[in-house]
């Protein structure tokens, strides 16, 4: 078998050379092969390795105001080394402070775990696993990366500026962020957040259209929808959430330009702002609230659905089973991804609106549970019975989906308006959503950096330090969120950045020092995995199989370091779904082969 | 200095890492791959499972450690559907967290691969679906059902009988009125704000019901067992009133005025005992973020007897008289000054009460 294997590699790097000296892809210079290439796979990277730089500057912002948290009033002088003006004698200015929340949120939500995520994942597996040499419109897609890259450029100036990047929380509610005088960070930050913020939605809707048109167009001969790994089907539904409400946002944003700017009054009215006398009236601070929720809900399901998908091929390959129920699997995504539309004001029950509203986004928001349950007890069955392997990519995939659960479950306290009134806008909500779309995005990232970084660069992580960024992060993030749920059960409110006011918050203070120094820890295990992804690239150990996890999909058809069109001659023929694994006392049966005439004609 | 040493250590504590790590793969390749990897699934396989129990005995833990630090019992009569609400949502949910983490980590070490096992090709099957949504629906419409009868509950009209107080928020304070005597809270207009001038909520003092408007910063009195109201809004931006010991909760929006309502039941004498704090007292806090005083954005509810809220109130004076110090009667300067003009009272009359409502 390996001999065979083997002999079939050869035989396609030869076809490799074959080609490139035959066809197209001939005299690539360094800055169309590497720079504005509209390759997916080179794409992909792209958008990963801006990601990573991303999170990064975003993971280092959440260490650096949680030593405020953790030990207020004490100075650090590495802040103001790195901080300068906005951190004198080591301690963070509170506006200062502000602005670092905000931008954590909005670096860690759109320019890692979308465009990173999906940027990643989606051009990486689309083309891959459907079959097709390239995305519908390559030059599109390359524009979609460079979109990012102009967003991310735009978002990275607002840090240096005088006033400071843009401080009213990653949600920007106006009038604070409308209101010029309101805040520091409603100053030139602001504008230069909805600006990065529109190019960032541009970046969005080109890569979207195109992964949708690629995935229902251009899928290889016998690839029937059916036949699709779930990772395809998971980023499909998130392109499909993202071209339906990033427009939203966009039209949101632009009002609220008109009304820092314009003199219109879309969000403001009846304020009195330092003494000033504003001229506004008519207009609703709770619309944008609506418009940006339209978006802000959709959008955490395009953080975790494509985490999802990737979660379900790689327990499956893992377990070497069948993900169970398939058609489940993809009925759910397609129920989360309708429901993520009519849930958004679940965020606003406390904004005065009519209770019998409020009473209906209750019912849909806890109709998500539903799904959610399917696709967790699925996750449990597909392991059940299994012959597990733990490769890094599994262990993180295993703790995706305890932290699905923990998070998950907390979201049922929070969905139910009843108990929102108590627990909105404290720590509870906080531990909630960075659990839930945090802590579980990242480990699906993680499972499927680990997975398909031998797809990317041809070589392997290293294993051990993988083994130990999974268990450090698991066992830091739990201590980390899981105690944090207590302080806001005990009311704290978010974005406190000092308690010492205040006598029914302010005995948590031990606790604020613990979780402070785990975040450290967890942060510099992060930065051991940034280590190994860039060694790795160059030095990791090489990757000698055609399909080193012995995987069902098309991907690992491809020669071990596929060239531009992926395949050498033709794209292989799809003649099964994508899981058979242990059946028929086989171990796994790749999609390419025919069904035999003996085989069970079980799915 | 310290900071050097600490990044020192790291990087040092790195490398040795990384040289583990390093040899490790070396190791492998010598040993053979295929049996390194084994004996590393059984350690990740063993480590889930004490991962399991190590962290379900910190679960426990972390209960025992921080109980002491949460909210005793509600203080209002709403806060308390709230607290059954939580204890019903806890019970469910924890239920199927402890089921589903145990079967997830079980799983995981009790099918770890071994030689002897082949894995069981099961890829479907419509009964277990159907069950696996089924009973959640259920459950989640039992939720749903509980939450929606107390979210009615709390947020129905406020009784008749409820005293009103108008609570404004602004870049950082609260500021709180009530309507005196009359019962009525006169007419404002934003425009009208001028703090120079001792307006600070704009009232319009051309309407003979703000004379008597009481207005405090900082500090409002509540009386114990009787409904409250408060008309909430904003000067500014975004606000919002935060009763933690109440679980009540309501945005300030500046121009759209809203509601909430509750009986207090403890009067913060009461809660001193409950609490065993000599220094407790209910905080209003902000909970949207506002800039960058948000944090400290903070108010005092006093609760007290019917009869100690009266006399409070008796010795406050109408924000009118603040505004207009010649027209107070308790002025020395008011005497003079009415005799002078020949004004009758300010404060309106019984009549004049009747023909506004």
């Amino acid at each position: 078998m390996d001999a065979m294997n083997a002999h079939a590699e050869a035989i396609m790097t030869h076809e490799v050379h074959y080609d490139e000296h035959q066809a197209h892809h001939h005299n690539q210079s360094f800055i169309s092969k590497y720079i504005f290439s509209q390759d997916h796979k080179t794409i992909a990277k792209q958008f990963l390795i801006t990601g990573i730089i991303w999170a990064m500057i975003g993971g280092l912002f959440s260490v650096l105001f949680r030593l405020q948290l953790g030990f207020p009033g004490q100075s650090f002088p590495i802040l103001e080394t790195i901080f300068g003006k906005w951190a004198p004698g080591g301690e963070i200015k509170p506006e200062f402070y502000y602005a670092l929340i905000t931008m954590h949120g909005t670096i860690l939500v759109f320019f890692v775990l979308t465009a990173g995520l999906s940027g990643t994942f989606a051009n990486l597996l689309i083309p891959l696993q459907a079959g097709a040499r390239d995305m519908a419109s390559p030059f599109l897609n390359m524009l979609s990366y460079w979109f990012f890259f102009l967003a991310s450029i735009v978002m990275l100036s607002s840090l240096f500026i005088q006033t400071g990047p843009a401080a009213g929380g990653w949600t920007v509610y106006p009038p604070l962020s409308a209101l010029h005088t309101a805040s520091i960070g409603s100053e030139l930050g602001m504008d230069l957040w909805i600006v990065s913020m529109a190019l960032f939605v541009v970046s969005s809707l080109l890569g979207g259209i195109n992964y949708i048109s690629t995935i229902l167009n251009m899928r290889t001969k016998g690839m029937s929808m059916t036949r699709l790994p779930l990772t395809i089907w998971a980023v499909f539904f998130t392109a499909v959430l993202g071209v339906l409400s990033f427009p939203v946002l966009l039209s949101g944003l632009i009002l609220l330009l008109f009304d820092r700017n314009l003199g219109t009054s879309f969000y403001l009215s009846d304020i009195v702002v330092n003494g000033q006398i504003m001229p506004n009236e008519g207009g609703s601070a709770i619309l944008f609230q609506h418009l940006f929720w339209f978006l802000g809900h959709p959008e955490v399901y395009i953080i975790i659905l494509p985490t999802m998908g990737i979660v379900s091929e790689i327990i499956s390959i893992n377990s070497r089973k069948p993900i169970f129920g398939y058609m489940a699997m993809v009925g759910s995504l397609f129920a989360i991804c309708t429901l993520a539309f009519l849930v958004w004001a679940h965020h606003m029950f406390v904004t005065g609106m009519n209770p019998l509203l409020g009473s209906i986004f209750v019912l849909l928001t806890l109709l998500i549970a539903v799904p959610s349950a399917i696709k967790t007890f699925n996750w449990l069955t597909t392991m059940w019975r299994g012959n597990i392997r733990f490769t890094p990519a599994m262990l993180f995939s295993i703790g995706f989906v305890s932290m699905f659960i923990s998070g998950g479950l907390t979201g049922i306290f929070v969905g139910n308006s009843t108990l929102d009134i108590q627990l909105h806008d404290t720590m509870f909500v906080v531990a909630h959503f960075h659990i839930v779309m945090g802590v579980s995005a990242f480990f699906g990232m993680f499972a499927g950096l680990y997975h398909w970084f031998p797809k990317m660069f041809g070589r392997y992580l290293n294993t051990t330090l993988g083994y130990i960024h999974f268990w450090v992060t698991l066992i830091g993030a739990y201590l980390i969120f899981w105690p944090m749920h207590y302080e806001g059960l005990a009311g704290m409110p978010r974005r406190y950045l000092d308690k010492s006011p205040w006598v029914s918050f302010s005995q948590f203070g031990d606790l604020d020092r613990m979780i402070t120094i785990v975040s450290i820890i967890v942060y510099a295990v992060q930065l051991m995995f940034v280590f190994n992804f860039f060694y790795s690239i160059f030095k990791g150990r090489k990757v000698t199989t055609q399909n080193p996890w012995k995987a069902n999909t098309l991907e690992w058809t491809t020669p071990i370091r596929p060239g531009h069109g992926n395949w050498p001659g033709e794209i292989p023929e799809v003649h099964r779904w994508p899981y058979d694994y242990s059946k028929d006392g086989r171990d796994f049966i790749p999609q390419t082969e025919p069904v035999g005439a003996n085989e069970s004609n079980e799915h | 200095m310290q900071t050097f040493f600490i990044v020192a250590i790291l990087v040092f504590g790195f490398l040795i890492t990384f040289q583990i790590a390093k040899a490790s793969e070396y190791v492998s390749v010598l040993r053979g791959e295929e049996k390194s990897r084994k004996q590393s699934n059984r350690i990740n396989a063993f480590l889930l499972l004490a991962f399991l129990i190590a962290g379900l005995f910190g679960v426990y833990y972390c209960n025992e450690t921080l109980k002491g630090k949460l909210l005793k019992q509600s203080a209002s009569y709403q806060g308390e559907h709230i607290d059954t609400m939580l204890w019903i949502t806890l019970a469910i949910t924890g239920v199927v967290f402890i089921a589903t983490q145990i079967a997830l980590f079980w799983f995981a070490f009790k099918y770890q691969e071994s030689d002897t096992r082949k894995a069981y090709f099961y890829p479907h099957n419509n009964k277990l679906e159907v069950i696996w949504t089924v009973i959640p629906a259920i459950t989640l419409t039992v939720l749903v059902g509980f939450g929606l009868y107390y979210w009615f509950n709390i947020t129905s009209e406020a009784p008749k009988n409820a005293m009103v107080v108008e609570v404004t928020g602004s870049q950082f304070k609260w500021e709180f009125r009530y309507p005196g005597r009359d019962g009525i809270l006169g007419k404002k207009y934003y425009r009208d704000i001028n703090e120079a001038a001792n307006n600070p909520l704009g009232q319009v003092w051309d309407d003979p019901a703000n004379r008597d408007d009481i207005h405090t910063t900082g500090e409002v009195h509540l009386v114990v067992n009787k409904p409250v109201k408060f008309i909430i809004g904003s000067k500014d931006v975004i606000h919002d009133v935060g009763l933690v010991h109440f679980r009540m909760k309501m945005d300030a929006v500046p121009g759209t005025p809203t509601t909430m309502w509750f009986t207090p039941k403890y009067t913060t004498e009461q809660m001193k005992k409950i609490t065993g704090n000599p220094n407790f007292v209910y905080e209003l806090s902000c909970d949207q973020m506002c800039g960058k005083g948000h944090w400290s954005m903070r108010g005092v509810v006093i609760v007290e007897t019917q009869e100690e809220f009266d006399s409070w109130m008796i010795s406050q004076k109408p924000q009118y008289y603040v505004a207009f110090p010649e027209k107070d009667p308790s002025n020395p300067a008011y005497k003079a000054d009415s005799t002078k003009t020949g004004s009758a009272a300010i404060i309106p009359t019984k009549n004049q009460i009747k023909t506004r409502q």
